[in-house]
């Protein structure tokens, strides 16, 4: 018989589930479980600066190492200050487990103070959501936290437990096996053979890799099938790194930030197969007008994204990776030249625009001057913006998990305290966060977490005095009426750097830029660069938010 | 802008659908329930929930509108952790009937 606190039970269940490091901020309803945390000689404990920060620390973390990882937050304010980065997870399918303390159970609904209903808030942006009443029940509820986190497709999970449910005491006769993921559902292997079929048949087929490609770590399973089938393959931003950008396959991002060849020749194709994507308007813009001549095979973990935005012909529910693994001996050996080759001409006629890519202190010099002092090793995180679409576009990653960003909620201050967990999860790498002015004010003080950690965290600033995305918009489609998107005051971000504790580099400064920057991202430890650049610079091509993807603005 | 807003969905002139679930009883699950439909606005005419003879289940009787997003909201209820499992019936399923005369 073993006997001991909620508290404690959390702890040591965390530990036999591999949970190696935590990030959090303690507060009064958490107490108890931080004094339980401080004796564990396992979990090493990151304190961040902002519960959003913990909340995307941990999501680093999960971001590179694939499994649920955990993120502490005491009641009321603190677990309010999680939403953001709970909701972010929810829509890029990271498993995240945020572990809440919460006022007593005796005082639940009696406006205690910092008593708020985070379970109520949190049910529409978790996979599944606990609150605990008793010690008793942590037995079940934190492997089932696990349980629902990794399996099928991944999300967030919230563990809302009462202060004095941390303090009751408990005894049990064993432990809880450490759970795994469910296995899958067996696959339906006629629609795959149809899948093969129409694959086999098509004359003009595009493959669309989405995120879920990443999450079953089936790029190269996804890779194969496009070289057996010769299928020109375009990613979602998530699963950029799926197929590297620089295989003969590629013909990059699709959406409203693609190129224009891109687009061109995702109208005239005859099949898309979609894997493990989701078929978002940023990447599909107008879905009436999508792919408007394909029939669509998708394959994805959750039935519920089959049929949601697009009808599919034959729709696939399993892993990606073992979908692909059923359909690849049924796929013939095609070259498809002519096909290819059309591909190759609106390549040739409508490529990617990238000006000003000799200047390394121009917007898309600075992130190939980058990419060019780094290997497909590095981690690459970023904020969201201009800058997360300039990267997105100019970076040439070649690796899954090497790309971390927050695609579906889009959330600002995402990429810093997510290069923090990275570095975390992989101390070894180099990781460089591009950033905007805007954005790295909305986490920046989880630069005094990075100074604590020493982390080798390479902040690339990329500074317009603007909301670039936002100055864009109202340029392009509000009448050139541009309104609380110019900043009026200019912090000087390096002194913040040197503020923290972190070194800088200004590359407005220096002689060599390219030389710096090598110095600079291949030196230990955290560095902020700042780089000034033209708040004119637009992201093109542009699709109008609601139009068809082939109505692109520039480019 | 090209984005407009759509046309409020009429639901009153589709057919009715009785959904039957089982759900693990305890405090948070109708609110994990009522969230989806509120939020996407699609009407729930009626509601019914007992706990059944096994203490850790309850039943849940929904009384909705056959639109054409009913097929994503059974999706999405089959996915919710809770429901354990989702069955349809058409709108002569006597469970809402018997239960009018409470309502006159
Ligand atoms: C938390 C949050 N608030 C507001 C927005 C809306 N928004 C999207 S991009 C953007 C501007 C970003 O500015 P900056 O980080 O400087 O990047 P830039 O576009 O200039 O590269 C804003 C305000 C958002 N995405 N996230």
């Amino acid at each position: 018989m073993m006997e001991m606190s909620g508290a404690e039970l959390i702890v040591r269940l965390l530990e036999r589930q591999g949970i190696r490091t935590i990030a959090g901020i303690p507060g009064g309803a958490i107490l108890p479980l931080y004094d339980a945390l401080a004796a564990s000689t396992e979990i090493r404990h990151v304190l961040a600066r902002h519960e959003q920060g913990a909340g995307f620390i941990a999501q680093g973390m999960a971001r590179v190492s694939g499994r649920p990882e955990v993120c502490f937050a005491s009641s009321g304010p603190g677990a309010t200050n999680l939403v953001t980065a709970i909701a972010d997870a929810r829509l890029d399918s990271i498993p995240l487990i945020a572990i809440t303390g919460q006022v007593p159970l005796s005082m639940i609904g009696t406006d205690a103070f910092q008593e708020v209903d985070i379970y109520g808030m949190t049910v529409p942006v978790t996979k599944h959501n606990f609150l605990v009443r008793s010690a008793h029940e942590l037995l079940d509820v934190i492997p089932e936290a696990f349980r629902i986190a990794m399996s099928g497709r991944p999300g967030p999970v919230l563990v809302d437990v009462p202060k004095d449910v941390q303090n009751q005491r408990v005894r049990f006769e064993a432990w809880p096996q450490p759970v795994v993921a469910e296995p899958n559902r067996p696959l339906d292997l006629k629609a795959i053979e149809e899948a093969a079929q129409m694959i086999n048949d098509a004359e003009q087929p595009v493959l669309y890799l989405g995120g879920g490609v990443v999450h079953s770590g089936a790029s190269a399973l996804a890779v194969t099938l496009a070289e057996q089938a010769g299928l020109p393959t375009t990613t979602t931003l998530m699963a950029l790194g799926t197929m590297p950008s620089d295989h003969p396959l590629s013909i990059g991002m699709l959406g409203m930030h693609a190129a224009r060849y891109t687009n061109f020749v995702l109208e005239e194709a005859d099949l898309l197969i979609c894997v493990g994507a989701r078929f978002d308007d940023r990447a599909i813009g107008r879905a009436a007008q999508f792919c408007p001549r394909a029939r669509i095979i998708h394959i994805d973990i959750d039935p519920s994204e089959h049929n949601k935005i697009k009808a599919a012909h034959v729709a696939i529910q399993g892993d990606v990776g073992q979908v692909l693994e059923a359909l690849l001996p049924r796929i013939k050996v095609r070259l498809r030249k002519r096909w290819l080759s059309h591909v190759d001409s609106l390549k040739a006629r409508f490529p990617l625009q990238m000006p000003g890519l000799e200047d390394a202190r121009s917007h898309y010099g600075l992130i190939q001057a980058v990419a060019a002092c780094l290997d497909d090793d590095a981690i690459v995180t970023t904020d969201v913006g201009q800058h997360q679409m300039w990267v997105a576009q100019a970076y040439p990653f070649g690796r899954e998990r090497q790309w971390l960003t927050s695609g579906g909620l889009g959330t600002m201050g995402f990429g810093l305290p997510a290069a923090i967990g990275a570095a975390l999860a992989a101390p070894e790498r180099t990781v460089v966060c591009f950033s905007g002015d805007g954005s790295i004010k909305m986490n920046i003080q989880e630069l005094a977490t990075l100074a604590e950690e020493g982390l080798k965290v390479k902040i690339v600033l990329m500074n317009n005095q603007s909301l670039g995305l936002v100055y864009q918009q109202q340029n392009l489609f509000y009448g050139k009426r541009v309104f609380a998107s110019k900043y009026r005051g200019a912090p000087d971000f390096t002194k913040i750097a040197e503020g923290f504790g972190i070194q800088s580099l200004d590359l407005d400064q220096v002689q060599n830029p390219r030389a710096a920057l090598a110095q600079a991202l291949a030196a230990p430890g955290p560095c902020l660069i700042h780089a000034s650049i033209d708040r004119e610079q637009f992201v093109y091509p542009m699709v109008p938010p609601g139009a068809a993807n082939t109505e692109m603005i520039g480019g | 802008m090209i984005e407009q807003v759509a046309e409020p969905l009429q639901q009153s002139g589709f057919a009715k659908v009785v959904l039957e679930l089982d759900v693990n009883n305890h405090p948070g699950v109708m609110s994990h329930i009522c969230n989806l439909f509120a939020r996407r606005a699609f009407n729930m005419e009626g509601i019914l929930c007992m706990p059944m003879a096994d203490a850790g289940r309850s039943r849940i009787w929904l009384l909705v509108f056959e639109d054409q997003r009913l097929e994503q909201m059974i999706l999405q209820l089959e996915k919710l952790v809770d429901v354990l499992s989702v069955r349809r019936h058409g709108a002569e399923h006597e469970v809402f009937e018997r239960l009018e005369r409470f309502f006159h």
